[in-house]
């Protein structure tokens, strides 16, 4: 017997589905501003407050980034109640994936600040800048303009990661296909949907990333030009 | 009371002894040229003068500035001591304007406007006022080298270290920065500069002084000494046309 697609029963239910799309994008976005707002304090902080701080900022990236989301997720949705602090399902959602997001971000862009030459800070230095006026005028755009691809992609698994949101019932784009899939009994078309948004999400945040640090550092490529030459001297 | 005033200063990178007791005077208003071979401790001693690499022991007095590392104490110090790389060192991601004015906007609260003047004065001193807007890497080698002298000048500096700064350049390249330099000092900077140019030393530092194993080996008028060389290091260093 061939089988029978029957997407009709899935396409009666595009509202939900909509709205599925429209939380999975609002907390990827708001994952990757928070985070990656957090995660240049985080550098700032490791680069310029000595030591302990630096041991710190290092602790809290491995924990990120050696344990699984999901237990992050469940950690703060539900431990945090045990502590006398309840999230709503999206909030909770929200701060896990901002945590997550900001321990690789901060992982990544540590590696663009080491990699900025150190003639550039000595040339701040001389010019009686501050370590912390270094940091911020001389080191963090370029620093961020070469990481800026790797840090695309960060943000693109994060925006996939989001699905796993849906194990405390947050309605993102995944939660929202287990519901129709329960409505509808249409597992395998309910999916082959979903694959298609989420693949077309990914992929257009892909291209406005790319399109976003073309505007921001339109000078992505000269940093490294200037500096090969510089060392070549 | 001299612009800069070194005193046996001793530096050593671990076991290394880079700097083996040098003193140096230099007077306000004058230029003072280091020669000598790569390796004698050149870049080390400019370095130590604003406080880039700490010294072991000895003194170092600049601009009415005793260098040491405390961090407050070195930008009051860098403020009135200007130095340019041999490098260049421009920030890429800023333009030519945004170089020149970042550090008097941040350092010295110099508002708006008046850092805009200031820009352009001294892009104007170095003959690059049609660069305001461009971007380093859209310049050539000496044109980036001229924007560094002058985002140095845009701190007022009272005294300017160089560091080898036309070693990077193309031949062609290096008569404009070298004239911006003694247009500099004909207007009475106090400079210290590392250089290979043995010509520009002749003719535009009053003193040099030759380097050699970490120590100052011979210094004199510039003149003098190039005619007359004493010790047979700077005898065969001036014979072999100032190499490294
Ligand atoms: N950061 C450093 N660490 C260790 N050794 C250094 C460092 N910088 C310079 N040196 C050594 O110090 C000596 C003097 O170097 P430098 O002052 O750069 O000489 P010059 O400028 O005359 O060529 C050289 O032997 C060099 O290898
Ligand atoms: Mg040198």
């Amino acid at each position: 017997m061939p089988i029978q697609f029957q997407f009709e029963p899935i396409f009666a239910e595009s509202d939900r589905i909509v709205d599925g799309v429209l939380l999975t994008l609002g907390l990827s976005f708001g994952a990757i501003v928070l985070g990656l707002v957090l995660a240049i304090l985080l550098v700032a902080a490791k680069s310029l407050l000595g030591r302990w701080v630096g041991l710190l900022v290092d602790a809290y990236v491995e924990l990120m980034r050696n344990t699984p989301f999901l237990v992050q997720l469940f950690m703060l949705f539900f431990g945090l109640p045990l502590l006398g602090i309840r999230l709503p399902g999206t909030e909770a959602a929200l701060l896990a994936m901002t945590l997550n997001l900001s321990a690789y971000a901060t992982e990544i862009i540590r590696a663009g600040v080491d990699s900025i030459h150190r003639s550039q800070l000595e040339a701040g230095l001389s010019l009686a800048m501050t370590r912390r006026q270094v940091f911020q005028h001389v080191v963090l755009m370029p620093a961020l303009a070469r990481v800026w691809p790797a840090l695309s992609s960060q943000f693109v698994l994060m925006l996939l990661a989001s699905s796993i949101c849906s194990f405390i019932a947050v309605p993102e784009l995944s939660g929202t296909a287990a519901i129709i899939e329960q409505n509808t009994f249409r597992s395998f078309e309910t999916y082959i949907v979903v694959t298609l948004i989420y693949l077309v999400l990914a992929l257009t945040l892909k291209v406005a990333l790319d399109r976003l640090g073309r505007a921001i550092f339109p000078r992505i490529s000269s940093v490294d030009r200037l500096d090969a030459k510089a060392e070549a001297a | 009371m001299p612009a800069v005033l070194i005193e046996d200063v001793h530096k050593s990178y671990g076991k290394l002894e880079v700097l083996k007791g040098v003193s140096l005077s230099v007077e306000t208003g004058q230029v003072v040229a280091l020669i000598g071979r790569s390796g004698s401790g050149k870049s080390t001693m400019l370095r130590c003068i604003n406080g880039l690499e700490a010294f072991q022991s000895g003194r170092i007095e600049v601009a009415g500035h005793v260098v040491d590392q405390d961090p407050k104490r070195l930008r009051a110090l860098r403020k009135d001591v200007g130095i340019v790389f041999q490098s260049y060192n421009l920030f890429p991601h800023l333009t030519v304007g945004q170089n020149i004015m970042l550090s008097p906007r941040i350092t010295k609260n110099v508002p708006q406007a008046e850092a805009l003047a200031l820009a352009k004065d001294v892009l104007a001193q170095v003959g690059l006022s049609d660069k305001f807007d461009s971007y380093p890497d859209n310049l050539s080698g000496g044109q980036q080298q001229r924007v560094a002298i002058a985002r140095s000048l845009a701190m007022q500096p009272k005294v300017m270290l160089f560091d080898e700064v036309t070693s990077a350049l193309d031949p062609e390249l290096t008569g404009e920065v070298l004239l911006v330099m003694e247009k500099l000092a004909k207007g009475g900077m106090t400079m210290i500069l590392v250089t290979h140019e043995m010509n520009f030393a002749r003719n535009v530092a009053n003193t040099t002084v030759f380097m050699h194993q970490g120590k100052i080996w011979e210094q004199g008028p510039s003149r003098e000494l190039f005619a007359a060389p004493q010790t047979p290091e700077l005898q065969g260093f001036v014979k072999a046309g100032a190499q490294g």
